[in-house]
């Protein structure tokens, strides 16, 4: 049995309903254990106080966010290649989900940083490409409400996501060289290499599975909905013709 | 393909072309500026290489939507795909087009208005300088998303939301050069970059927009 | 039970505030959006069914 089995319809629907409620249970389970320990039961940082507490949030979200587009990049490219509508769908799916992690990694990312930059925003080169990242996303929804026909706004929406990507990465770069010049290295920005306390770590670990489990878990819910949709629209267009 | 050009000159500058409104339009932004920020002198002479970037990549924006949609409309377009031209040579036509009739005539412009917002004197060779060199990319990712959009009613926000963050390359380091060389310092790093982005357009969105256009003639 | 936040206490809550919030609501407009749809397409698939025999 094929992976590709699955970008039938029929049976993707079939396997994501027996999926779906364990996903959905195993990834709140992690995000519940990883939060309550995080929160209650780590020590405050030396240097940043109790707002280290904010890491559990704003890491998974922003790893999720930058992920979420990615599976949009190569579901983009499943549809270009082998048209499964499936693909597309999903790709469809996931794009609220990584603009709600993109907006949590920047609201939570400005809270963090207040205390130490004390403003509410900051230019900083990492909060702002996570910006542009959100009008990225703004910018591929809007594409998908606003054309008619499916197929055309799945082919129009992956060429998008296509060249989005490039120029999302060009970005990167290019506000890297605006707040700090190229030959300097990063002095403000929320350092997540830093090195992480065992301490710090391990709930970190079990939130950023929370997460990852959590978007897979909204995507197969929005992908069986957005493939509802486009049933219910061809039998609602059938009705129409006959 | 020459003659593509020639009539996509001539249709922009006839009466109706929309050919000095880009013109007209970033006049009156860098005459509302200071009406914004204040008339004082230095603060003007700060920002002004910034905003004479922004108003030229806002006044390209007003006229992407013609690139193609006049044609898509009545056909022409579907005949151009056809043609024995690639559909990325006529792109490229296109966005040379628009490019000739409104990014060099901004970039023409940009040192009078850089007189009114009190632009220091070693600004106005780089200001021109980097809006030559990039303003061909606004044009180029313009183009890219005018095919995207082009076979939508009401396309013109849609267009505006999806091309302005992709413009952010191009502005970062075109504005740079304006800025470093307004100041009298270096602007080797960020001019051979926005070169580079404008290369590297010229390359590449060809191909996108005539992928977008076929996907919007089916 | 709530451990000492310290000076940064409302930083620190309203950020777990604001984040929680923005996922309970895209879950629960995700799971609303699925139920609609769900019961609209089986009314219409019903309907299809009956008139088709």
């Amino acid at each position: 049995m094929s992976f590709w089995e699955f970008a039938n319809p029929k049976r993707f629907m079939q396997l994501s309903s027996r999926l779906l409620p364990w996903v959905a249970g195993v990834s709140l389970a992690c995000l519940l254990v990883g939060l309550i320990w995080g929160f209650f039961f780590t020590p405050e940082d030396y240097r940043q106080g109790s707002t280290v507490k904010i890491i559990y949030l704003h890491v998974p979200a922003a790893l999720m966010a930058i992920n979420a587009w990615l599976m949009m990049l190569v579901a983009s490219l499943v549809w270009i290649i082998r048209r499964h509508h499936v693909s597309a769908l999903a790709a469809r799916a996931a794009a609220p989900v990584g603009l709600t992690f993109t907006v949590i990694a920047l609201i939570t990312g400005a809270i963090w940083g207040q205390p130490m930059w004390g403003t509410w925003w900051a230019w900083d080169p990492r909060l702002t490409s996570f910006l542009i990242l959100a009008l990225f996303y703004m910018g591929y929804i809007a594409m998908w409400e606003a054309v008619e026909n499916g197929d055309t706004a799945a082919d129009l929406t992956s060429v998008l996501c296509l060249v989005g990507s490039v120029f999302a990465i060009l970005s990167r770069y290019a506000v890297l060289f605006w707040n700090q010049g190229l030959h300097q290295g990063a002095s403000l920005s929320l350092d997540k290499e830093e090195n992480v306390a065992d301490v710090f770590y391990l709930p970190l670990l079990v939130c950023i599975a929370g997460f990852i489990l959590m978007f897979l878990a909204l995507v197969l819910l929005r992908t069986r909905t957005e493939i509802r949709a486009r049933r219910l629209k061809a039998l609602l267009n059938r009705e129409r013709m006959a | 393909m020459i003659a593509l050009l020639r009539r996509d000159l001539v249709l922009a500058v006839r009466a109706g072309g929309g050919f000095g409104l880009g013109l007209a339009f970033f006049l009156v932004l860098s005459v509302l500026v200071p009406f914004g920020v204040g008339p004082e002198a230095d603060v003007l002479a700060r920002i002004a290489p910034g905003i004479l970037w922004i108003g030229a990549l806002l006044s390209c924006l007003l006229s992407l939507d013609r690139i193609f949609a006049l044609d898509f409309e009545d056909g022409s377009l579907d005949l151009l795909a056809t043609a024995p031209v690639p559909l990325e040579g006529v792109a490229v036509v296109k966005a040379l087009a628009h490019w000739l009739t409104t990014g060099l005539p901004l970039t023409l412009l940009a040192p009078g208005l850089g007189v009114l917002l009190n632009l220091p004197p070693a600004g106005f060779g780089w200001l021109v300088i980097s809006l030559a060199v990039g303003t061909p990319a606004l044009s180029l990712i313009g183009a890219f998303g005018a095919a995207l959009t082009v076979g939508l009613k009401r396309g013109g926000l849609l267009l505006s939301l999806l091309v302005l963050p992709l413009y952010v390359p191009t502005l970062i380091f075109g504005a740079q050069v304006a800025t470093q060389g307004a100041a009298g310092l270096e602007v080797g790093t960020p001019l051979v970059l926005l070169a580079g982005i404008s290369a590297g357009t010229l390359a590449l969105m060809p191909f996108a927009a005539a992928a977008a256009l076929r996907i919007n003639l089916r | 039970m709530m451990p000492d936040l310290g000076k940064y206490a409302a930083e620190v809550v309203s950020a777990y505030a604001v984040s929680l919030g923005l996922l309970i609501g895209l879950v629960a407009l995700s799971l609303r959006r699925s139920a609609r749809l769900r019961d609209a397409l089986r009314q219409v698939e019903d309907r299809q069914r009956k008139t088709n025999g």
